[in-house]
């Protein structure tokens, strides 16, 4: 993101303290700006005639020619420079009448780190805008895929496409599925293909977070801003700099955070909580949920003018029953990555096995599958995992003797499955399926059901 | 190969496993870590009105014992340090030189009023002691990528970096071993 280096930037330091010019000196040489320091009015107006500078620090309280005066000289030589002031703690008037006369910002000594390095980003972000006439585009003409996103399905390669055409590009993403489809992979797989692959993606479960906390959590807030604050905290939106903010389950936002969150989307910076200074949004916000959000539109429990700016961009990802054909892929993927993890050498599925894990209907999707091969590798005994080493539902489950699927052939195979999952018992199983007991018997005697000897 | 001395300053942080610190260091960058068990007194650097200590000045102290064979002198504080014109400072480092001081003072879950975790107290006092060993090998910020050499300004910060240097930063020092 940076088209530029810290040392193309020139700060001035004027103080005249000799250990304030040397402690910033040396804080914005680990930067790696390039750092001038001046003691006094004098010395800062020669190193403006000689030095091209972009940023200064300066303590408004010196002897001699006084901060404010400065500031009114440096304009003369220097309509661009970003003035910074420093003030004394309790000369916060001055600092504003330096501010209404031009200064870029101020802070108090002593300065906290934070404040100033956010101050500092700012002033510098704005000269890199200027600077970045010609946005440089990085070229992303092939996909890093990310390790467990595996499918040769028509439904993932349709994604797939999806992620390469987005991911270069600014635009918000909804990632829709249902849970354990892998929507959180696909949100890293569009941050590590964009431009802003270098810094963090910052994964937010908003479903997990209670609503009383999201706040704090999703903006920080700064010391004493409600009870309990004892302590300033950075949010999420501010890690996530630079880099992709992941609002998943956002359909279980609620409405005020709702109304914060598209303020953010619309003014692009936002507020700690109990914060005066504001904070530049700087995030690309990949969505996700497994609910039906133009639902929640309709039914008054997501704002519709939220949904428009988060869904800019739709990837839907399909459910593993919808892609069978990727299971034994991804089931071989999966045997390698836990035999690997826990050491153990175990290569293969048997037939039958594999034959069990197509047929299942996953509906816990990919997550259920990884957790069903790592139990598998634990419990193996052989070397090649077989029916016996998945879970037990998989084995109940029914199991199609042909693909037909008439209304009988579904009527059969449901009572088959309710008989095989109640132990045969045919009262319990009358009873769960709704039907008397004569009916049932009537049924697995048309169908040809028989109990397992 | 280069010697690392490690330098408890005030007292010995709490908490802290020394050994380990070492054994972490010397996995991620080839130096050998020797420490010395006393910890040096450094009343001379406090500020009494801050009740923080100075780091400008512990460093100029941990220059002055110039233990013999060592390369790099790197101090370990359980208090609070600044420097005068910042709140605080997790650390110091001579940019390219020899000493080096960080303080585990905000590094504690504790500070923050969150519960203990030795495994986050660990990997936090292992960055910052790589952090500020980076500096002393001339490194500075890291903007680039994720990377030990990161800015932190708050823990979290810290936290989101990871234990180890980007091959930018890593092929820089490797280059003065
Ligand atoms: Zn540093
Ligand atoms: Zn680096």
């Amino acid at each position: 993101m940076t088209a530029f280096e810290p040392s193309d930037i020139t700060m001035m330091v004027v103080d005249d303290e000799q250990s304030v010019r040397q402690s910033l000196e040396a804080w914005f040489q680990d930067d790696g700006y390039t750092v001038l320091t001046a003691e006094n009015a004098a010395e800062a107006l020669k190193r403006l005639q000689s030095a091209q500078i972009d940023i200064i620090l300066l303590d408004i309280k010196m002897p001699g020619m006084d901060g404010l005066a400065l500031q009114d000289r440096i304009r003369e030589f220097n309509k661009d420079v970003i003035i910074i002031i420093i003030t004394a703690f309790g000369t916060v008037d001055t600092a504003v009448r330096a501010l209404k006369a031009g200064a870029f910002d101020y802070t108090t000594k002593p300065v906290d780190p934070d404040e100033l390095s956010l101050i500092v980003r700012n002033a510098v972000d704005r000269i890199r805008l200027e600077r970045e006439n010609a946005a440089l585009k990085e070229s992303l003409d092939h996909l890093q895929y990310i390790d467990d996103i595996v499918g040769e399905s028509v439904q993932m390669q349709k994604v797939f496409e999806l992620v390469r055409t987005v991911a270069p590009t600014e635009s918000n993403v909804l990632i829709l599925g249902e849970s354990g489809t892998g929507k959180e992979l696909i949100a890293r797989a569009i941050h590590m293909n964009s431009k802003r692959k270098y810094f963090p993606i910052i994964p937010v479960n908003c479903g997990a977070i209670p609503e009383t906390l999201l706040e704090s959590e999703l903006f920080g807030h700064e010391k004493g801003a409600f009870t309990g604050a004892q302590y300033r905290r950075k949010g999420k939106l501010e890690m996530a700099r630079g880099g992709t903010l992941f609002l998943d389950e956002i359909g279980t936002l609620g409405l005020k955070q709702q109304v914060d969150l598209l303020r953010v989307i619309e003014d692009r910076e936002f507020h700690r909580v109990g914060g005066e200074r504001s904070v530049k949004a700087d995030f690309r916000l990949i969505c996700a949920t497994n609910t039906d959000l133009s639902k929640a539109v309709h039914e008054g429990g997501f704002r519709e003018d939220l949904f428009y700016r988060i869904n800019v961009f739709t990837i839907t990802l399909p459910a593993l029953r919808e892609r069978k054909s990727d299971i034994p892929l991804l089931a071989e993927h999966f045997l390698r990555r836990h035999a690997t993890a826990m050491n153990r050498k175990v290569e293969h599925f048997s037939s039958e096995a594999m034959e069990l894990l197509q047929q299942y209907d996953w509906p816990g999707n990919v997550r259920e599958l990884v957790n069903a091969v790592e139990r598998a590798v634990v419990i193996n005994a052989t070397g090649t995992i077989g029916a016996d080493d998945l879970p037990l539902q998989m084995i109940r489950a029914p199991r199609p003797v042909h693909s037909d699927s008439s209304l009988a052939e579904v009527e059969r195979r449901h009572i088959q499955h309710m008989l095989e999952s109640n132990g045969w018992n045919i009262s319990r199983t009358a009873e769960k399926l709704s039907i008397d007991r004569a009916t049932l018997y009537h049924k697995i005697e048309k169908y040809g059901l028989k109990r397992p000897e | 190969m280069h010697n690392i001395r490690l330098i408890p300053l005030g007292a010995r942080p709490r908490d802290v496993s020394f050994d380990q610190l070492c054994r972490d260091i010397e996995m991620i960058i080839p130096v050998r870590i020797t420490q010395q068990d006393l910890p040096s007194d450094i009343d001379f650097a406090l500020d009494a009105s801050r009740k923080q200590y100075h780091s400008t000045e512990l460093l100029a102290r941990l220059l002055m014992t110039n233990p013999e064979g060592v390369h790099k002198i790197v101090g370990i504080t359980p208090y609070d340090l600044f420097v005068p014109v910042l709140t605080f400072v997790f650390g110091q480092a001579q940019l390219n030189n020899r000493a080096a001081v960080f303080s585990t003072f905000r590094l504690h879950n504790e500070f923050y009023g969150l519960p203990h975790s030795s495994e986050q107290l660990d990997s936090r006092c292992l960055k910052e002691a790589l952090h500020e060993i980076g500096h002393t090998y001339g490194l500075r910020h890291c903007i680039e990528r994720p990377c030990v050499m990161n800015s932190s300004t708050y823990v979290e910060d810290i936290d989101l970096k990871p234990a180890d240097f980007c091959l930018t930063c890593r092929a820089h020092i490797q280059s003065l071993f």
